[in-house]
């Protein structure tokens, strides 16, 4: 029995969203399941290793409902097999579980997320910025973040799914 | 392994006050590039190592969305620009599978024989440097003849040694000529030759293998957990290859082992990168002699691939196309979707991660460097060895901060 199945089979309330693009096997999780997916994806399906956590910014892209996407690369490294994970967050608070407990990969991953969108992860052990400085306010890869200009990059309109 | 708070206050507690900090870097010479670590000392030894990064952080993924699909070839270059071509291949491995074009066989083989003189070229420096840092300078300057070599080669295709920026949706800038098929032919002749001389510099020199053996261990399971790739996990024991596991290229045609260590430190770390360059020249070997004759690029009927030149200046039809690719407020239509995709690059596995809006530009290009998730695994490993051993593990786990940071 495939992944795709067994996870059909143990979250059978239509929640789970499957798809697939190319070589691509998708899954869309509800952010309030995500943990209990991904645990189950590691523990009882053997994907032992988390390739890849991002997020993407939804604001300005057509037809988005969310505002926030992160993304779940994880492999089991026994078949090769590749899933990709992905949920959505929401302003004003995005915030979702820490999988450091199932991989540590997560560590820095879930950082560089928090650091670049401002996406918390609660229950992280060491939430703070890595690529830019401390004392850095705000967060660069949102769409509202201007590309140049100064005194623009530290005093510009922050704008919010509602608005937008 | 985070750095925990209860540690810290540990560390900081009344009988501790021996222990001393030591600021390594950002500008040191043997972080090659701008590292930075607080080391927590006693006497010699690391009980603690705090990265900080981002010192080169330059915001190219922001710029990812702000550039087209070939325009971005010029920037991801300059992420691991120890091995700039490998950058652009996997870049347009993943453009191409979210647009679904299916290469040339002849872009291919030429697009597979220029990522194994990559992977040549990155094994070639980070063996040089590990063992130059080590002490070993002979072995630095042989492997430095053979990747100016390398750079020969590279110039002859694309007319630049080192941000070639040679790759296009489709296919490459340029076909290659007969001259440089005879270069690559005349690199491979010669190289076996300085393999083996600094085989027999360091494999079983005893300096250096005192320096490296037994130092920086990485069990398998730690390896995959923390999502390491690459030659180093296979320096552990993890049998994962992506050109075996997920074929790109031409890889499947090609008769080559994924070579492997058991014993997880940085002396298994040098003899996988050492032997994997023998694989490397054996692809190159196979592929060389069988380059399929043909286009090097698809057809220009997809609309997203540049025409040759002779068609823009000839004829009405290519004009229009390469105005419509070239043109930053016209463009092609793309597929409104998302993709992961990833190819073994000299490092570990290189991802890309490109959500599409229907516009030749990304709207998210997401790069999962393998260095960044090497350089997190470093505090755990270095723990309880010595200050010098610092520089071997940095060595053995080739860290690009330019990739690190982007």
């Amino acid at each position: 029995m495939s992944a795709e199945d067994a996870l059909k089979s143990k979250f059978d309330g239509g929640e789970l969203a499957f798809s697939q693009f190319r070589d691509n096997h998708r899954i869309v999780v509800p952010a309030a399941k995500l943990f209990e997916v991904l645990a189950f994806l590691k523990n009882e399906q053997n994907f032992d290793m988390l390739a890849e956590v991002t997020a993407v910014d939804y604001l300005e892209y057509e037809g988005a409902k969310d505002r926030f996407g992160v993304v779940y690369v994880i492999v089991c490294t026994k078949s090769g097999e590749r899933l990709v994970i992905k949920t959505f967050v929401n302003d004003p608070e995005p915030l979702l579980p820490s999988v450091y407990s199932l991989w540590k990969s997560a560590d820095w991953l879930e950082r560089e997320v928090y650091d670049m969108f401002g996406i918390r992860f609660s229950g992280h052990p060491d939430l703070r910025r890595i690529l830019t400085p401390d004392e850095f306010t705000a967060y660069p890869l949102r769409k509202d973040y201007p590309l140049k200009g100064r005194g623009e990059r530290h005093n510009f309109p922050v704008l919010t799914r509602a608005e937008s | 392994m985070p750095f925990e708070v209860s540690d810290l206050a540990e560390l900081d507690a009344p009988d501790k006050e021996y222990l001393w900090t030591l600021n390594f870097g950002p500008q040191h010479p043997a972080t090659h590039t701008t590292l930075r670590l607080i080391l927590t000392l006693d006497g010699e030894t690391v009980v603690n190592a705090v990265p900080h990064i981002g010192y080169l952080h330059s915001g190219f993924e922001k710029l990812g969305e702000h550039l087209d699909f070939n325009q971005y070839v010029t920037i991801v270059d300059r992420m691991n620009y120890i091995s700039p071509l490998h950058n652009e291949i996997s870049w347009h491995h993943a453009v191409e599978k979210l647009l679904g074009i299916e290469l040339t066989p002849r872009c291919k083989y030429l697009r597979t024989i220029l990522a194994e003189l990559m992977r040549i070229q990155d094994h070639l420096l980070n063996t040089g440097t590990c063992a130059l840092d080590l002490g070993g300078f002979t072995a630095f300057l042989y492997f430095f003849q053979q990747r100016e070599l390398i750079y020969d080669i590279v110039e002859t295709a694309s007319g630049q040694r080192f941000h070639t920026s040679y790759t296009r949706v489709g296919g490459v800038a340029f076909d290659v000529n007969n001259a440089w098929v005879n270069k690559v032919r005349s690199f491979v002749k010669g190289f076996a030759a300085v393999h083996a001389e600094v085989h027999r510099l360091l494999t079983r020199n005893r300096i250096f293998i005192e320096r490296v053996k037994g130092i920086g261990y990485l069990s398998a399971e730690d390896c995959i957990n923390m999502g390491v790739t690459g030659p180093l996990a296979r320096a552990s024991g993890v049998l994962r290859d992506l050109r075996k596991d997920e074929p790109y290229l031409a890889y499947p045609d090609l008769d080559f082992k994924v070579v492997a260590a058991k014993d997880g430190d940085c002396y298994a770390r040098y003899l996988v990168r050492m032997q994997e360059m023998v694989e490397s020249i054996k692809i190159i070997e196979q592929c060389i002699e069988n380059i399929p004759e043909g286009p090097v690029n698809v057809d220009a009927g997809s609309k997203a691939v540049i025409p040759a030149k002779p068609s823009v200046y000839r004829s009405i039809e290519g004009l229009i196309q390469h105005f419509e690719v070239m043109m930053p407020n016209r463009g092609f239509p793309t597929p409104k979707e998302e993709i992961y995709a990833a190819t073994e690059s000299p490092n570990g596995e290189l991802g890309y991660y490109i959500v599409s809006d229907g516009t030749p530009r990304a709207y998210r290009a997401r790069t999962r460097p393998p260095s960044y998730i090497h350089f997190a695994v470093f505090p755990q490993i270095i723990k309880n060895h010595q200050l010098s051993d610092v520089v071997a593990v940095l060595g053995s786990l080739n860290i690009i901060a330019a990739e690190l940071d982007r």
